[in-house]
């Protein structure tokens, strides 16, 4: 596969289709740029919700795109580009959480730094927000992924399915064993949730 | 553990680490960096070659395994069970 400086433009390409994940799908730079600048925004959000940190977030957004990029020729137009490309920045979070030292994991400042709906609820201490934040970080990644998209970002368990490439049965499995996990955790730390 | 147990912990949850903001964005343009990405490590074709640099720790895993599977014959049905 040629590098990017002898990827053809748009103007190279032989016509088959005037589609863009046609385009894409041949290695066309131009096609890929405009399928970038629509999905970004969306990739990035969903790359947000799993590490929580906006500039590793955007690190990754970058590589996920790379991914997208060196995997175009096993794109199939007739999908969605959306579900793939959230797929593949699924697998790049994971890739970037199990790279992730527990020493470095989430600190309060962190939790306070990030882009969020709504602010903390006041009414449950501050310690205790801390050290839930720091046992839901100890959660294997496999695991905090599907609770974190599942239990805190409420997203749609077939999407969370289909972003991590397992069934919907495996999604409740992992949330629910990430719940027993957490409590455990959360009891051994003296908190009662 | 019942359903109201797993709310408590969702909402525990939810407060200690609040939901991103929907419209959240990257801070800057990332397609420069998408460009600098592309240059520094060209796109490779999955060529047989390719596969087999990929997933070295793969074919590593399958020769442990053979090797183990002749040192100890009586484990292979074993193995074949959790297949």
């Amino acid at each position: 596969m040629p590098a990017r400086s002898e990827i053809e433009r748009s103007d190279n390409v032989p016509e088959q289709s005037d589609s863009v994940l046609d385009r894409f799908r041949r290695g066309d730079l131009d096609a890929f740029e405009s399928l970038f600048r629509e999905h970004q925004r969306s990739v990035y959000g969903w790359i947000l919700r799993i590490v929580r940190d906006p500039a590793a977030a955007e690190d990754l957004t970058v590589e996920t795109f790379w991914r997208i990029h060196r995997a175009h020729e096993r794109f199939e137009s007739a999908r969605l580009f959306e579900p793939w490309a959230r797929r593949i920045a699924t697998r790049a979070a994971l890739d970037w959480l199990r790279a992730r030292r527990p020493a470095s994991e989430l600190t309060d400042q962190d939790v306070a730094d990030l882009p969020s709906k709504s602010a903390a609820d006041p009414g449950i201490a501050a310690e205790i927000r801390l050290k839930t934040s720091q046992a839901f970080a100890r959660l294997p990644p496999g695991l905090r992924i599907a609770a974190v998209l599942s239990l805190i970002e409420e997203q749609p368990q077939r999407e969370v399915a289909a972003a991590l490439g397992i069934s919907v049965g495996a999604v409740k499995l992992r949330v629910f064993r990430a719940i027993r996990l957490l409590r455990k955790d959360l009891l051994e730390q003296g908190i009662t949730p | 553990m019942n359903p109201h147990d797993d709310d408590r912990i969702k909402q525990l949850l939810q407060q200690s680490l609040p939901p991103v903001d929907p419209a959240a964005e990257p801070s800057r343009d990332l397609w420069p960096a998408v460009l600098r990405r592309l240059d520094a490590e060209p796109v490779r074709s999955a060529t047989a070659p390719g596969l087999l640099r990929q997933n070295w720790f793969d074919w590593a895993l399958l020769a442990g395994l053979v090797v183990f599977a002749f040192s100890f014959p009586a484990t292979i049905p074993v193995f074949l069970y959790y297949l």
